[in-house]
């Protein structure tokens, strides 16, 4: 097998997994501005997949895709320290409020420009959770894709991928080019190299080298700038983007007010067991 | 046309509990829609099937019987039902959001440009003003489910796209018969006018699946029992309530120690630690090494008739009482009160 040309699918996302006793505010609302900004876990797992292949066949190149604001080229940098070649940070306020298919659309483009020849995300984003971006990309392009992977490699030109189900695995075989979606229970991200860290510390974006003030060594470096593209530099449509590319509105949030810890007292009547249980069905504790 | 649709996966060659559940809740749906539920079901040698779908309430089944459909593929499915929906353009489609559902959803959602959501806890029907237009639309799906983290709920609807595309997970959604005589009509679906060669690009190599096991870490609801139960016998009312919620039964030390339960549904320092957003636990004391395994749970219910135990400290309820006469009570509440 010759080297490969891989994208990596990342998000930064919140990390909800924390949500402290300070990430609540007064009223039982989830105060956003606390949660750290973190590389969405599963495509760490995702990445580390590409770092593998790239290991094992020798001029595989593996560039992080991401989209979000300007401050998602932090896990750019992430990826890079971790062992990726570089890095397209997809930034447009016509991007934002765009749901999962917006979003798979403008990341689709933007993998059609990159013209890889495998695309690995991780399986779904924790602020999400929705497993939805890996596939509606692969539908997008027309590739065929392959979810819940755990680990895979190629015998003579077709990948060999292992995916974890409910109740088992499967081992498949696709041709190229193709979408991957990683599973959580695949192997855990690679360290940060020191020697990277060095190298890419400063790898910036145009608007980030614009927007600080100290000169970085960036612009000197071409090989440490992080690629920026709006919706011109993909040949996207506006109309398909933001809300009004998004079939899916949300129509009423409603926050799950946390309560100060105190037990509630109730007796075996059934006035107590009927009020806990219709309280149980309105907080969609139980279904 | 215009009808409500369940995509129906097999489980071994028997309709999946997940998919049963959903046509059920699509029955009502439909219901309140005026319109047909319609299944569509994709396997290999499953002559009969819609024998096993019509019961609840299923007024249409779409069969394709072919070798392609033995084991789900992303591919041969999509294009399937891809092709199916575009020709009966079903108003609203529901799935299971399982390893195939969660893959199919979002291939067929890009393919028709509808919005799809996953993992709903809950479905309803109602309208939607749009007051910068003066428009309101009429019957659509409230799709609500938790997000962030679990710490909002957030109702989503597709207004003008088509399907109404929405997953929702095994458990969530109750399962009855409507009716065991009840008959619909039989649609076989030609498979050939609808997958292309390149479809089966993707092969499946090997399989090995396990049988169902016991995950007490997986699941949302956890019923869990103590040495306060009393007996293996009354460990059967947790299986009751558990099964009802969707949930799985649990035990602590004490009463796997006593062969109340298998040491795999063990919870606690020796056991699994378990997060489920609700945990019931019956007639358990709140040993710290019980609590270990248990404390970060969203809520926790505790029943017991000790008003001095500790686990009372940490619980969200507390219900002083006996357990055999609470928990058939929470049963029966939750399925007068349950939609």
């Amino acid at each position: 097998m010759n080297g490969l040309k891989i994208v990596v699918l990342a998000k930064q996302v919140p990390d909800t997994r924390n949500v402290g006793p300070d990430a609540m505010k007064a009223d039982g609302t989830v105060n956003r501005s606390v949660l750290p900004a973190i590389f969405n876990p599963e495509d760490l797992n995702a990445l580390e997949q590409a770092l593998r292949l790239k290991e094992m066949y020798p001029g595989t190149t593996v560039t992080v895709l991401t989209m979000g604001p300007g401050r998602a080229a932090e896990i750019i940098r992430e990826g890079l320290y971790r062992g990726a070649d570089d890095g397209v940070l997809l930034t447009d306020r016509a991007f934002a409020g765009s749901d999962t298919l917006a979003t798979s659309y403008a990341l689709a483009l933007a993998v059609r420009k990159l013209a890889p020849d495998l695309v690995i995300g991780g399986r779904q984003a924790i602020d999400g959770d929705t497993a939805q971006v890996g596939p509606q990309v692969a539908e997008k392009l027309g590739w065929p894709q392959v979810t819940y992977a755990e680990e895979m490699h190629f015998e003579k030109e077709k990948l060999i991928i292992r995916r974890r189900l409910e109740r088992g695995v499967e081992t498949v075989s696709s041709p190229l080019p193709l979408v991957v979606t990683v599973n959580g229970t695949a192997p855990a991200c690679r360290y940060r190299h020191a020697r990277l860290v060095m190298r890419y510390k400063y790898a910036r974006t145009d608007t980030e080298l614009q927007t600080e003030s100290s000169d970085y060594i960036a612009g000197s470096r071409p090989s440490v700038k992080i690629t920026e593209w709006g919706i011109d530099a993909i040949g996207a449509d506006p109309e398909q983007l933001g809300l009004s590319g998004s079939p899916t509105k949300v129509k009423e949030i409603d926050n799950v007010i946390l309560q100060a810890k105190e037990a509630r007292h109730l007796t075996a009547s059934d006035k107590d067991i009927e009020s806990l249980v219709k309280e149980l069905l309105e907080s969609h504790t139980i279904g | 046309m215009n009808n409500l649709f369940v995509f129906c996966e097999l489980d071994e060659g028997k309709p999946a509990d997940v998919s049963l559940e959903l046509l059920t809740k699509g029955r009502s749906l439909a219901n309140t829609l005026g319109c047909k539920l319609e299944a569509v079901v994709l396997g290999h040698s499953i002559e009969g099937i819609e024998n096993e779908l019509f019961p609840y309430g299923a007024d249409v089944v779409h069969v394709a019987d072919d070798p392609v459909f033995e084991h789900y593929r992303t591919l041969p499915f999509t294009a399937v039902v891809v092709g199916l929906f575009r020709q009966e353009k079903p108003q609203v489609a529901l799935m299971g959001a399982t390893t195939a559902g969660r893959d199919l959803g979002p291939r067929v959602s890009s393919a028709l440009h509808s919005g799809l959501t996953a993992d709903c806890t809950a479905l309803e029907i109602g309208d939607h003003y749009v007051k910068k237009t003066d428009t309101t639309y009429k019957n659509l799906l409230y799709q609500i489910r938790p997000a962030f983290g679990g710490n909002i709920i957030a109702t989503i609807i597709n207004p003008d796209h088509r399907p109404q595309m929405a997953t929702v997970r095994e458990g969530v959604m109750k399962r009855e018969i409507v009716n065991k005589n009840y008959r619909g009509e039989l649609k076989k679906i030609t498979v050939s006018d609808y997958i292309r060669p390149e479809d089966l690009a993707v092969e499946i190599i090997e399989r090995h699946m396990e049988a169902r096991k016991v995950d007490i870490k997986a699941a949302q609801i956890v019923v869990s029992g103590g040495y306060g139960m009393g007996s293996k016998e009354n460990f059967n009312l947790l299986y009751e309530l558990a099964s009802v919620l969707g949930g799985e039964v649990a035990a602590s030390r004490a009463a796997v120690d006593a062969g109340f339960a298998g040491h795999e549904r063990q919870v606690g320092q020796t056991g699994v630690t378990v997060r489920p957003k609700l945990y019931i636990a019956c007639g358990i004391s709140g040993q710290i090494q019980h609590t270990a395994g248990m404390d970060q749970s969203g809520k926790i219910i505790a029943i017991n008739n000790d008003p001095m135990a500790p686990i009372n400290s940490i619980a969200d309820y507390v219900i002083n009482g006996d357990v055999a006469e609470i928990l058939p009570k929470m049963i029966k509440y939750y399925k007068a009160n349950a939609r």
